[in-house]
């Protein structure tokens, strides 16, 4: 009994991602001591940071290691940080924001790790960025932009991508430019109670109610919702020109997606506020030819004509294999926080962390893979570029808004009937 | 109104067979046994793997897959429960069992994670996203073929228990495993096949699973607190009460979510599971009538 049982431990534990467990020998950390000799021959800079790499939010949480990883590598190809080597200390958190703190409590007071990089989701940013803020830690993240992050006034705290609220703002400005006669004229809300999908909903409400659209629907849905049939099916009942809709993950835009075709309700627009942008993961799950039309916000995507976005396209690529489609927008974030946290080891030849909150807070223009960085006082990017990407003629990820930015394509509009 | 509220009921019905199919091995495996199977969530992932792989790399159909799936989680259920279960004391059993396959669920997510990686998918075939018209309804084909399938799957495993021999020796293996050692019941063995046969109904519940939700490795902690939550209202070791008690889960769940808000559409379940306890402690059908001859 005792051996099986011991057994049985062993097997648990040997698994890469339960929760608490470390990922410190990641690729990134062979990279740091075989690439450069002068690099490797430092002491590495230990950066430490809690993902989700199992759980609710597995699929962005192992997108954002991935881009970890690869700005680690990146980074001890070009010389490292003032020199020395970077190796990633990352914990799974199982998507618990409980877990999260705890890891990154272990990672600053026990593992003592030199700077730290934020999680996935605003979920677990808002209880882990107190834990930095205790030890005065930069906590440089990109997947944390809700406003409820930035309510407690924190000082260490930088988003490096879009503020959460204005998520959809092109795609609200763009619904007030069509013509009243080809404008829809009702609008569903559903929203899960996430604090990063609700501002994003209320915020395109707002707005797209003052260009008259009229709310024939609006309800918010706990997130532990497993069936959302019921909620999806109230939705097609009432028949709304446009949807929407609040998701933080695959599963709840595939289910609405699902029940509307069983519905048969095609709404003239479809958008969601996170699902569509994880690449093949989405299209595996709805379908390629269902996907067609659907829209999300996003302030990245592989085609976007920035050089060092187009060079991390290739990286990935090469290391993961794929096609640059099908890569995950995470990673770009992931990506984006390194080299923030670069830019500013680099300008302060420290890496202090206080002299690193103090940099960044001091207006400073930045560069990433995401385009440009500066922070406010709250630590919002205020220079982040947003757009609106939509699956088009089955598969091709598109930007489509601002109608002007320079590579959006038309917008599909309508929406094509399910499957076609 | 009255439309939305009739259509919440009848998804109800049909959701709720779908949930049934899931926990109806749960319910058998800790009625006759006495083991809290908390891998069944995985194990529901698992057969919705296993009619993956099926269907998209040998282009075999969900439910013709099942002619697979159900006897290979059949083989696993044996393997566990050999490997694990038995050796188990009886005195602790219900207790450990749910720390060993807690365990056990760990091992499946992790290969299951490291074979399929943590992208979604969802199972694909022609009935899934269509739906036929009746009644001014439209209902979604999967989710009554789901359904139909539960309701023989849940016959079937009804009449191995109640009208066979294997079952008598089954429930005479539940009522004093000595006694029935006894009377010549190899009770050992009667364990391990009913354990395969709850993990071997796991596959259909799986397959509709993974046909109605986009789903990856780690889909099975949402549904373990959920299927748990059922088979304690149905009454532990009842399949009929598993049916039912998912049905009403669903029923109360959508009623609420279409007339109220999808916000309280879970607590009033659970404040209804809370009602029913304290009314019938061993829940609508009881563990008492999973017993009876």
């Amino acid at each position: 009994m005792a051996v099986c049982l011991g057994g049985l431990m062993l097997a648990a534990c040997g698994k890469g991602s339960s929760a608490g467990s470390s990922a410190s020998s990641t690729p990134a950390s062979k990279a740091a001591t075989g690439s450069q000799s002068s690099v490797a021959s430092k002491k590495p800079v230990v950066i430490g940071a809690s993902l989700s790499l199992s759980g609710d939010f597995s699929a962005d949480g192992q997108a954002f290691q991935r881009g970890y990883e690869l700005w680690a590598d990146y980074v001890n190809h070009h010389g490292g940080l003032l020199g020395h080597p970077v190796k990633l200390d990352i914990l799974s958190d199982a998507s618990s924001p409980t877990q999260a703190v705890t890891n990154y409590e272990k990672l600053i007071s026990s593992n003592h790790v030199a700077l730290t990089f934020g999680p996935f989701s605003s979920l677990l940013t808002i209880p882990t960025s107190k834990v930095a803020a205790r030890y005065g830690y930069a906590f440089v993240e990109g997947a944390g932009g809700a406003p409820d992050v930035f309510a407690a006034g924190l000082h260490n705290l930088f988003d490096v991508a879009t503020p959460v609220a204005n998520y959809m703002l092109p795609f609200a400005k763009w619904v007030a430019s069509l013509p009243p006669g080809k404008r829809p004229k009702t609008a569903a809300y559903p929203t899960s109670n996430d604090p990063f999908t609700e501002p994003v909903i209320n915020k395109a409400k707002s707005l797209l109610q003052k260009a008259g659209v009229r709310t024939v629907y609006y309800k918010v849905f706990p997130a532990e919702v497993t069936d959302f049939t019921p909620i999806a099916d109230q939705v097609a009942t009432t028949g709304a020109q446009m949807v929407v809709l609040g998701s933080v993950d695959v599963p709840t835009v595939s289910a609405f997606m699902q029940a509307f075709e069983q519905q048969h309700y095609n709404p003239k627009v479809f958008i969601a506020s996170a699902g569509p942008d994880q690449g093949q993961a989405f299209l595996k799950a709805v379908g390629t030819s269902n996907a067609n039309g659907v829209m999300v916000p996003n302030g990245w995507y592989p085609g976007v004509r920035i050089a060092a976005s187009e060079a991390m396209v290739k990286a990935y690529v090469a290391k993961y294999g794929g096609s640059p489609s099908g890569i995950n927008a995470d990673v770009a974030e992931a990506f984006s926080v390194g080299q923030v946290v670069a830019q500013a080891v680099k300008a302060t030849h420290s890496l202090s962390n206080a002299k690193i909150i103090s940099y960044l807070h001091s207006g400073v223009k930045l560069s990433s893979v995401e385009g440009p960085v500066k922070f406010d006082s709250k630590g919002e990017n205020i220079a982040a570029l947003q757009f609106i990407f939509q699956w088009q003629h089955n598969g091709h990820f598109v930007q489509v808004l601002p109608t002007k930015a320079p590579g959006s394509q038309p917008v599909l509009f309508p929406k094509p009937a399910w499957g076609s | 109104m009255g439309g939305a509220v009739a259509k919440a009921v009848v998804d109800g019905v049909l959701t709720g067979g779908v949930y049934a199919l899931m926990a109806a091995g749960l319910t058998l495996i800790f009625g006759v046994m006495d083991i809290i199977n908390i891998a069944q969530g995985i194990l529901v992932v698992l057969g919705a793997y296993l009619s993956y792989v099926l269907s998209q790399d040998l282009g075999i159909g969900l439910f013709l897959g099942l002619l697979i799936t159900i006897p290979s989680l059949f083989v696993i259920g044996v393997a566990v429960e050999w490997a694990f279960m038995r050796r188990l004391q009886e005195r602790e059993r219900t207790a450990l069992s749910i720390l060993v396959t807690y365990g056990v669920a760990i091992v499946i997510e992790g290969i299951l994670e490291l074979i399929f990686g943590p992208n979604y998918v969802q199972l694909r075939a022609w009935y899934v996203n269509q739906s036929f018209h009746v009644l001014g309804f439209y209902l979604p084909y999967i989710y009554v073929f789901g359904f139909a399938l539960a309701v023989f799957l849940l016959g079937v495993l009804y009449l191995i228990l109640y009208r066979s021999r294997f079952g008598r020796s089954v429930r005479a293996s539940l009522q004093d495993r000595a006694a029935a050692r006894l009377v010549g019941v190899n009770v050992e063995r009667v364990s391990t096949i009913t354990f395969g046969i709850g993990i071997a109904v796991t596959a259909a519940g799986g397959m509709v699973f993974g046909a109605t939700n986009a789903f990856n490795a780690n889909s099975g902690y949402d549904l373990i607190s959920r299927l748990l939550t059922i088979v304690i209202l149905g009454g532990l070791g009842s399949i009929g009460g598993a049916l039912g008690a998912a049905v009403f889960m669903t029923v109360i769940e959508g009623l609420v979510a279409v007339l109220w808000s999808p916000v309280w559409a879970t607590l009033v379940f659970y404040a209804a599971l809370v009602l029913v306890l304290v009314i019938k402690p061993v829940g609508i059908f009881g563990q008492r009538a999973a017993r009876a001859q």
